[in-house]
């Protein structure tokens, strides 16, 4: 029964995969603990949570093709008007299922 | 003393519903994410019981995506390491970011709450931090929930087999970008971060072309935190 639960080396594969996604998740933390307070580090710790996004987002984004492109303008324009998640991303959702729809 | 401690447990439990019904939008994208991995998993033949393992052991979506991906024997141990530690460099980048979040608070709440720390619970909680500020607490509240949703999606997709089968037909892997535009949208703090964001984009878009995995949101991450960075270095030292 056991031996169908899991294939061979997958136990330790997913062990060891959670040990160096924890570290990363704990380890970041640590080290911002010890770096400056100001200056030009503190500057690009601040800056990294929009530019991470940017960069998760915009690739995503171009890769769902100019449907995509445009389901974003729209929700940028609905979060900006309303500052509804759920609501931006429905109508992000619905945009580009028409779209696709009629391409 | 006790009444000091009721009002802390109350702040706690109030911060973690917080968290947990700000990140809903996120959870339910999540659902549906979750069930197109479910699906796909099922046709990779990884039981409940794996996909469980990696739900509630790593919490990470897109590197279950790569590690169902390689789901078969002879399974290599070091090469999923090697996919996984590419896939989530970025966490040690989100891990950094919320200290001003944990600012205060002991070791051991650090190293447990850090576990349930996903981009979409981060991106809330961040975006919460900067206009109201917030606690570990909220962040935690949302990991719980995205870890129930996430669970609920992956593991009702892996029974039933062909819950979605075409999930881009109905767009919905289009959820998470939309929800994630509008954080980033929240997230800008005016005319000094056009640069470095710009920075970001390009960069992103150029790595993600030529290269594996998730290097791309890493490489974008912290070359644009870098233009911020350098900017404020030459006007310190042009004073």
């Amino acid at each position: 029964m056991s031996a169908n639960l899991f294939i061979e080396n997958g136990p330790a594969a997913i062990i060891v995969a959670s040990l160096i996604t924890y570290c990363f998740r704990f380890g970041g933390l640590l080290l911002a603990d010890r770096l400056p307070r100001t200056g030009p580090l503190r500057i690009f710790l601040d800056a990294l949570p929009g530019t991470i996004l940017v960069s998760l987002v915009v690739p995503s984004a171009v890769h769902s093709g100019w449907q995509g492109v445009v389901g974003v303008v729209a929700c940028l324009a609905v979060y900006m008007g309303t500052r509804r998640l759920l609501l931006t991303m429905f109508s992000g959702v619905l945009t580009v299922y028409l779209l696709r729809l009629v391409s | 003393m006790s009444e000091s401690k009721s009002i802390r447990n109350t702040t706690i439990s109030t911060s973690m519903y917080r968290g947990a019904v700000a990140n809903i939008p996120l959870a339910v994208s999540a659902v549906t994410y979750g069930g197109v991995l479910g699906v796909l998993s099922a046709q990779k033949g990884v039981t409940w019981a794996e996909m469980s393992a990696m739900n509630v052991l790593m919490f990470a979506g897109s590197a279950q995506f790569v590690m169902v991906d390689m789901w078969q024997e002879p399974l290599s141990v070091l090469a999923v390491a090697m996919a996984v530690f590419i896939v989530n460099l970025r966490y040690l980048l989100i891990g950094a970011s919320l200290q001003p979040v944990f600012a205060g608070h002991s070791l051991w709440r650090k190293a447990l709450f850090m576990h349930l720390v996903a981009d979409e619970n981060w991106a809330v909680t961040i975006t919460e931090h900067r206009k109201n500020g917030t606690n570990p607490y909220f962040l935690f509240g949302g990991g719980l929930l995205l870890l129930c949703a996430w669970s609920c999606g992956t593991l009702g997709g892996n029974l039933l087999g062909s819950f979605i089968s075409q999930p881009e037909k109905y767009a919905l892997d289009f959820a998470f970008v939309a929800v994630f535009a509008a954080l980033s949208l929240s997230l800008w703090r005016g005319r000094g971060d056009a640069l470095p964001w710009a920075s970001a984009i390009v960069l992103a878009l150029v790595s993600e072309k030529f290269l594996p995995g998730k290097w791309y949101i890493v490489i974008g991450g912290v070359g644009g935190a870098l233009v911020a960075g350098a900017i404020e270095y030459l006007r310190l030292k042009k004073r």
